[in-house]
């Protein structure tokens, strides 16, 4: 698995993906630049970092999303290459149009960080394959921007379609209908607030994000 | 040329920066208050003749994120 990370001044979960995938896969992703305007050829994978992209001007993820990498980025998830958005990554995707709804500021008005229990709505996809449905898994937060919103037809669509990958157990941001993390209608691209990579070993004090990783490998090596 | 670019949370979208600034307003005593909605107002100074077409396209290319946000624009008298 060829993978990229893509890197925008302010990212900082970067390197953290950048070990999750190196350790699951066996393969150092490629560290790509905003103002790059190529993927790396035979790019196979490719992950918008956590983080606070362009210092969070004008919305999360709302520069970030014009960048000139993005426009190839686009490009590679049309061609059905997996995209994965953590956390400001999702705001990015939201930004630029590949997942629908946007994430504005938490209800609560504060920064949450800590652990919260996720459900996983939909196993089939190629991110959720390791994971059973329904399934209670913890994975944190760090955001201040999450609370998902989308018009109710929009909202209808994601939960008729399956594209509801994981929703909050408890209350966190805000979120309509508690959603944490959305597929595109392919179901190639993800986007999701909590974190993964940062419980991919016993160390981290969990490993409920590892099967993400070794989900996507499975799914992209085959 | 100068125009102004009012950026403002469509009706019905939640606005909780706008609900703790109405919390704020009625703890330091403003009574009649009603609902506050906060928005961003952006200046932009235009090369003279810039259409109006080309600052819309601005305004849906990158300053409202159409989803959640209207926007308004507002020519200014050249100073």
């Amino acid at each position: 698995m060829n993978s990229a990370v893509i890197v925008f001044p302010g990212s900082n979960c970067d390197r953290d993906v950048a070990v999750a995938l190196e350790q699951v896969t066996g393969r150092k992703p490629a560290m790509v630049w905003h103002r790059d305007t190529e993927l790396p050829a035979g790019t196979d994978f490719i992950a918008l970092p956590g983080g606070f992209s362009y210092g969070d001007y004008l919305r999360s993820g709302a520069m970030a999303a014009r960048s000139p990498i993005m426009r190839a980025v686009i490009d590679a998830a049309g061609r059905g290459v997996p995209v994965i958005g953590i956390c400001n990554g999702f705001q990015v995707l939201t930004e630029t149009g590949l997942l629908p709804g946007a994430l504005m500021r938490n209800a609560g008005l504060s920064f949450v960080c800590r652990p919260v229990r996720l459900k996983v709505e939909n196993s089939q996809s190629l991110f959720t394959s390791q994971y059973d449905s329904g399934e209670q898994i913890s994975i944190p937060v760090a955001h201040h921007d999450g609370n998902y919103q989308a018009d109710p037809e929009t909202l209808d669509r994601l939960e008729g379609q399956g594209r509801v990958a994981f929703r909050y157990l408890e209350e966190v941001n805000g979120s309509a209908r508690r959603i944490a993390g959305i597929l595109n209608d392919a179901g190639n691209v993800l986007g999701l607030m909590p974190h993964p990579e940062r419980v991919i070993e016993a160390a981290h004090g969990g490993t409920d994000g590892r099967r993400l990783f070794e989900g996507l490998l499975e799914t992209v090596a085959a | 040329m100068k125009a102004r670019v009012f950026v403002t949370l469509k009706p019905g979208v939640l606005d909780p920066q706008g609900k703790a600034i109405h919390h704020a307003l009625e703890g330091l005593g403003f009574s009649g208050v009603n609902d506050v909605r906060a928005g961003k107002l952006i200046e932009l100074d235009l090369a003279d003749g810039t259409e109006d077409g080309a600052i819309e396209d601005m305004c849906r290319k990158l300053l409202a994120n159409t989803v959640i946000e209207n926007f308004r624009i507002e020519r200014l008298e050249d100073a």
